[in-house]
């Protein structure tokens, strides 16, 4: 169900530490998604540009998920510009088109655009148990970072759950229809998931303590901070600090 | 021998242990007692007669109503207790999809060594050669929830060998094993100088390991010498043809 499709890569952000891409991407959407100047949002976007340009990603992988942000961008331009008010653009067929809406909506899109490409170039260009393993190394509380791993890697379990209950009734010949036989079979493929779920995951914990688990992952990842690293770093804050500072005078 | 005794000296106790799950009338075991001092045996009964509720009491996963569990002669009463206990007692769960929840073989097995205290190159070591010794070598990078059934079981076994318990509780070992790999298996555990306690319905399997049976009947442990009653039955491709068994 989830795919990891960009995590595997060889390009230089591929194999930078993940701790370095979780502070710059942090950084940077926070700065995009404040910012209220056009010129450091246009900037962001060509950062988010630039880093994916820089991480090799696939530009028919990146397709659909541009296609589902931009959709909900698409209802902001149909609804915004109508609803905006104030100054009035111009008029199609005789509804007034707001100019303040219009800007939201653009300012929107754009934002949107450049945090999706910031994000994909850092954050999906390591494996999801990667990341994990950089929010412990920053010290993040142990809590989260647990909740990140476990719920990424139970997803698929619950959704296989699922499948396997949807499968088991459709053998025994059920065919969806809009009928109250329907919505009860749902219900309780739906409830049964649950429930299964959650059973597995205490037998899972019990794995787990009977392995020495205490709370942690302990990492198996021998990788230590390297001086490109640092060099990422120093570039991650650099761009912060430029798009901090446009922001604030234009 | 010299080479064996230190591991007979471990010993796990239940006394007077009834547990009855949240919610059930019937109790699962009522004032049970059982010990054990070492060496191999086999524990045996009927579906649903209590077996694994049996091994989870026994480390703790499941708390009794009363009675006691004593490990090494000491009762383990906190969590604690219990997790000093589970260094030395390792369990291979009845199902191997919920044993393992790393990403990759090679992090799952190694998780056990990690949380023993071993530096990750040891941890990694340690996890290649009991890779090796289950007879999965080159499947370290392959992903845990993309292997077969009987794959996921020798990587479960793995994962449970590599942090060197003295006592091994197996769950059903060979369901999912072909013959080959339940070959394997039986060649594996006939090497161990570790002490296990086997649950299975797998007589031949049962037979070949250990000459002490246990069987759980209404809440009880009774010794038992079934062996001798035992019926033999399987398919193979020889099966309409004269053939040989291997003597048990
Ligand atoms: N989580 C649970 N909640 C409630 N009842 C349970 C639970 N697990 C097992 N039981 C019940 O407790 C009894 C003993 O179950 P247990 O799993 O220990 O049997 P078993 O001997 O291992 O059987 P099998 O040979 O089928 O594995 C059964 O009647 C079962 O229905
Ligand atoms: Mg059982």
């Amino acid at each position: 169900m989830i795919e990891e499709r960009f995590a595997l890569g060889s390009s230089l952000l591929h194999r930078t530490d993940p701790s370095v891409k979780i502070i710059g991407a942090t950084v940077l959407a926070i700065i995009i998604a404040i910012s209220q100047s056009m010129a450091a949002i246009l900037i962001g976007l060509g950062m988010g540009i630039a880093l994916a340009l820089l991480a090799r990603l696939s530009p028919r992988a990146l397709w659909p998920r541009f296609a589902a942000v931009n959709l909900f961008c698409l209802f902001l331009w149909v609804t915004l510009p109508l609803t905006g008010g104030g100054e009035a653009m111009g008029h199609i067929w005789s509804m007034a088109i707001s100019r303040k809406g219009v800007m939201l909506a653009l300012y929107v899109t754009i934002k949107t655009n450049a945090i999706l490409l910031v994000l994909t170039a850092l954050l999906a260009t390591s494996p999801v148990h990667h990341i994990g393993r950089g929010m412990q190394r920053l010290g993040i509380s142990t809590k989260l970072t647990l909740l990140l791993l476990t719920s990424y890697r139970y997803l698929n379990l619950i959704h296989q759950e699922f499948k396997r209950l949807q499968r088991a009734a459709e053998l025994r010949c059920f065919d969806p229809r809009t009928n109250i036989h329907t919505y009860r079979t749902y219900s309780y493929l739906v409830g049964m998931t649950f429930v299964r779920s959650w059973e597995r995951s205490r037998r899972v914990h019990n794995a787990m303590l009977m392995r020495g688990f205490n709370g942690t992952f302990p990492v198996l990842d021998t990788t230590t901070f390297r001086r490109r690293d640092l060099y990422f770093l120093l570039l991650f804050t650099a761009s912060a600090l430029v798009l901090a500072a446009v922001s604030l005078t234009w | 021998m010299e080479t064996t005794t230190d591991r007979h000296d471990v010993a796990i106790e239940l006394r007077s242990i009834s547990f009855t799950y949240p919610g059930h009338e019937h109790p699962v075991f009522d004032n049970l007692n059982f010990s054990f001092h070492g060496g191999h045996m086999g524990l045996i009964g009927d579906n649903g007669s209590g077996k694994t509720t049996l091994f989870h009491i026994m480390v703790g996963l499941l708390r009794p109503d009363s009675g006691q569990v004593l490990f090494n002669g000491k009762v383990m009463e906190t969590e604690e207790d219990f997790t000093l206990l589970r260094r030395h007692v390792g369990m291979l769960f009845q199902n191997a999809d919920d044993q393992l929840f790393s990403p990759s073989v090679v992090e799952d097995i190694a998780f056990g060594p990690l949380n023993l205290g071993h530096s990750p190159e040891e941890a990694r070591e340690i996890a290649m050669t009991t890779l090796e010794r289950v007879g999965l070598q080159g499947y370290e990078d392959r992903i845990t929830h993309h292997l077969s059934g009987g794959e996921k079981r020798l990587v479960a076994l793995a994962t449970v060998l590599a942090m060197e318990p003295e006592i091994l509780l197996l769950d059903e070992p060979t369901n999912d094993l072909d013959n080959a790999a339940r070959g394997r298996l039986l060649e594996i555990l006939g090497s161990l100088d570790q002490s296990l306690i086997l649950i299975s319905h797998d007589w031949d399997f049962l037979s070949r390991l250990t000459s002490t049976f246990y069987a759980l009947e209404d809440g009880q442990l009774v010794r038992s010498n079934q062996v001798s009653i035992h019926q033999h039955q399987h398919v193979h491709p020889l099966g309409d043809r004269r053939h040989i068994h291997p003597p048990c």
